[in-house]
């Protein structure tokens, strides 16, 4: 693994637009995520560091620059590739939860399983069992209208995690939520990292990026420090 | 997600949980189908009906008359009527015909005890009832013997039996046509309403040699009736009587006949095309219906597809490709459309069946119109369908995941 990083970017940029109202977001990016690792990613707004996530999340491709995800170059990949590579790898928790809307929580963590194409009954079970790892299993059947705001993204994190990804993304998770729920959160992703995901978080809450064991600031579209805690 | 099953489930559960907004989205569908096959369906019966009460007047029957037309022609003496060495004639000299049958016809009323009726008396051979195809109810048609020796006898239709014998059994009976007494041999069974809606039932039928003598007081035949060999086409038949007629009649070179040739099989063939025409205008005017209700359901889905952009972008982001996308809309209309489709199928099955005894035909299921109505609510889905999706297919996961 020390050869080899789980996510390397080199030289990445990304231009939004182009001509006189063209918008450089990534100047240059270079970084290395190893497997296993729990990232925090801070900036302030406007830094780059959403443009950085989504590439990182093959959401998006860089305008210029080369990013290897175990290896594979994911700037060569086309959209529908990219999906897959999402569906097989990658697991997604955003700030505004994301799940959808009167469909209930089993359903919802049902998704990403669905795509993958497991049978009815295996994706039952494994959803189930990621309901109880979050600690809603008694609310399999709750729709996000019925949950609050902690328990909604404690459904989007068992969602992420159904699957047993290398990655998972979390876009600012606990930016809705208060201090209490936001601890809950922390804790349970800690808990999946130890349990060998490797955990890449945009946050700007200090708070929050204790939890994690190493912090990328982004400033003016380029990394401008790695500081590395060791627990 | 290849497997249509999910994609299926995915689709009822969308429709579920917009029914009420589902149902309007297909209700254009569910009307085109409904008029198409009600419109076809109750064509297809008027159809059939037409068909049934030109089959009243006798199968590859051709009805030769004197005069022009229906009438007895305009101005100018009357043609003269037919005679039975026309009758022989045509018999003998054209190939191609099973019978010739001399019709004479008077008019009278016919009188029993207290009651009395007016009617048609009609006299003629018993080939007449083979050609017509009348069926006997009771009794016996007249033997030669009858015939040749003009005998009083007679077969009546339901009309003058009820009018004449109420519930009696007339077999046997007599009554008085003018000052002849007659016996009844035979009663006809009801056949209702002719073309042209005259009862076909208020007859009275005799030798033809009894209705001459007796009545007409001539040897003239107001109409032959000529039953064409079913191998025969009606249409050279008709030509070789004009021919011979003309011939008899001493109608040469550019002259009108002055007889006419009534080809049953044409009028019903006529009849037919004409009512066949109109059926395929209605269907026509209801698949209009049928295309708007398409146009409904694209608009629904545009807006679908527009109001589920962020579920998309879920989707997306969760690993979906765009193939699966499109598949999911696309199903989606598909299942909606085809739904309309069945909905619409069993409201013109009600429609048909409900209306058919109010227009006066028969209720005729139509297994093929109701496919093909079917198969093109579905193909509505597809085609419909396709752009929606492949625009929800086409969106980018980041723009569709901050699309509020």
């Amino acid at each position: 693994m020390a050869a080899e990083p789980l996510i390397r970017l080199r030289g990445v940029t990304k231009t939004f637009g182009s001509g006189a109202g063209a918008f450089q977001a990534l100047r240059g990016v270079d970084l290395d995520i190893e497997a296993g690792e729990f990232v925090a990613v801070m900036g302030p707004s406007g830094s780059g560091k959403s443009t950085m996530m989504n590439i990182l999340g093959c959401l998006d491709t860089p305008t210029s620059g080369e990013y290897l995800f175990q290896g594979f170059h994911v700037e060569r990949l086309d959209g529908d590739e990219r999906a897959l590579l999402r569906r097989r790898y990658l697991g997604f928790v955003f700030q505004g939860f994301n799940l959808l809307a009167r469909t209930s929580a089993l359903e919802n963590v049902e998704l990403p399983l669905l795509y993958r194409g497991e049978p009815p009954r295996a994706r039952r079970e494994a959803a189930l069992a990621a309901l109880a790892q979050v600690g809603l299993a008694e609310w399999w059947d709750h729709t996000p209208a019925e949950l609050s705001g902690g328990q909604q993204q404690r459904v989007a994190i068992a969602r992420a995690i159904v699957t047993m990804p290398r990655v998972l993304f979390a876009d600012e998770p606990t930016g809705n939520l208060d201090t209490a729920r936001s601890i809950e959160i922390m804790e349970l992703l800690r808990g999946f990292n130890a349990r060998g995901i490797t955990i890449l978080m945009v946050t700007h809450e200090a708070e929050m990026a204790a939890y994690a064991r190493s912090v990328v600031h982004i400033r003016d579209g380029v990394v401008a420090s790695v500081e590395r805690r060791d627990p | 997600m290849s497997a249509l099953g999910p994609t299926l489930a995915l689709a009822f559960r969308e429709i579920r949980r917009h029914l009420l907004r589902s149902f309007l989205t297909v209700l254009g569908i569910v009307i085109g189908v409904a008029a198409v096959v009600t419109m076809v369906t109750l064509g297809n019966g008027a159809t059939a009906a037409v068909q049934e009460q030109i089959s009243g007047l006798g199968a590859n029957l051709l009805q030769v008359r004197p005069g022009q037309g229906f009438g007895r022609g305009g101005g100018g003496p009357a043609p003269p009527d037919f005679q039975m060495d026309d009758v022989e004639a045509i018999r003998t000299q054209v190939a191609g015909v099973v019978a010739v049958v001399p019709v004479a016809q008077s008019s009278g009323t016919v009188v029993r005890n207290a009651a009395n009726w007016s009617t048609t008396i009609t006299g003629t051979t018993a080939e007449y009832f083979t050609a017509q195809q009348w069926t006997l109810a009771t009794g016996r048609v007249f033997t030669p013997a009858e015939e040749q020796a003009g005998k009083a006898v007679c077969v009546i239709g339901s009309t003058v039996q009820q009018n004449l014998f109420r519930t009696e059994d007339p077999l046997g009976e007599r009554f008085r046509i003018r000052d002849v007494s007659c016996e009844v041999i035979g009663t006809l069974v009801t056949r209702g309403q002719g073309t042209f809606g005259q009862s076909q039932d208020d007859v009275v039928l005799m030798p033809i040699k009894t209705v001459q003598r007796r009545f007409t007081g001539n040897r003239n035949l107001r109409i032959i009736t000529v039953q064409v060999d079913p191998a025969y086409d009606t249409v050279t038949v008709t030509a070789s009587i004009q021919a011979l007629l003309r011939e008899r009649r001493n109608i040469s070179g550019a002259r009108q006949d002055d007889f006419n040739i009534f080809d049953t099989a044409q009028i019903s063939q006529t009849l037919q095309g004409t009512t066949r025409i109109l059926t395929a205008l209605l269907g026509a005017v209801a698949a209009v219906s049928l295309l708007v209700g398409g146009i409904g359901i694209m608009n629904i889905m545009l807006v679908s597809v527009t109001e589920r952009t962020r579920e998309i972008g879920i989707r997306l982001a969760i690993g979906a490709v765009g193939r699966e996308v499109l598949q999911q809309f696309l199903v989606e209309a598909i299942v909606l459309s085809c739904l309309g489709g069945l909905v619409g199928l069993a409201l013109a099955f009600v429609a048909s069946w409900a209306l058919a005894p109010v227009l006066n035909v028969p209720f005729m299921f139509d297994p093929r119109i109701n496919v093909i109505a079917f198969l093109f609510s579905a193909l509505i889905g597809v085609v419909f369908g396709y752009f929606p999706a492949r625009r929800a297919a086409a969106l980018n996961p980041i723009e569709a995941l901050r699309h509020e």
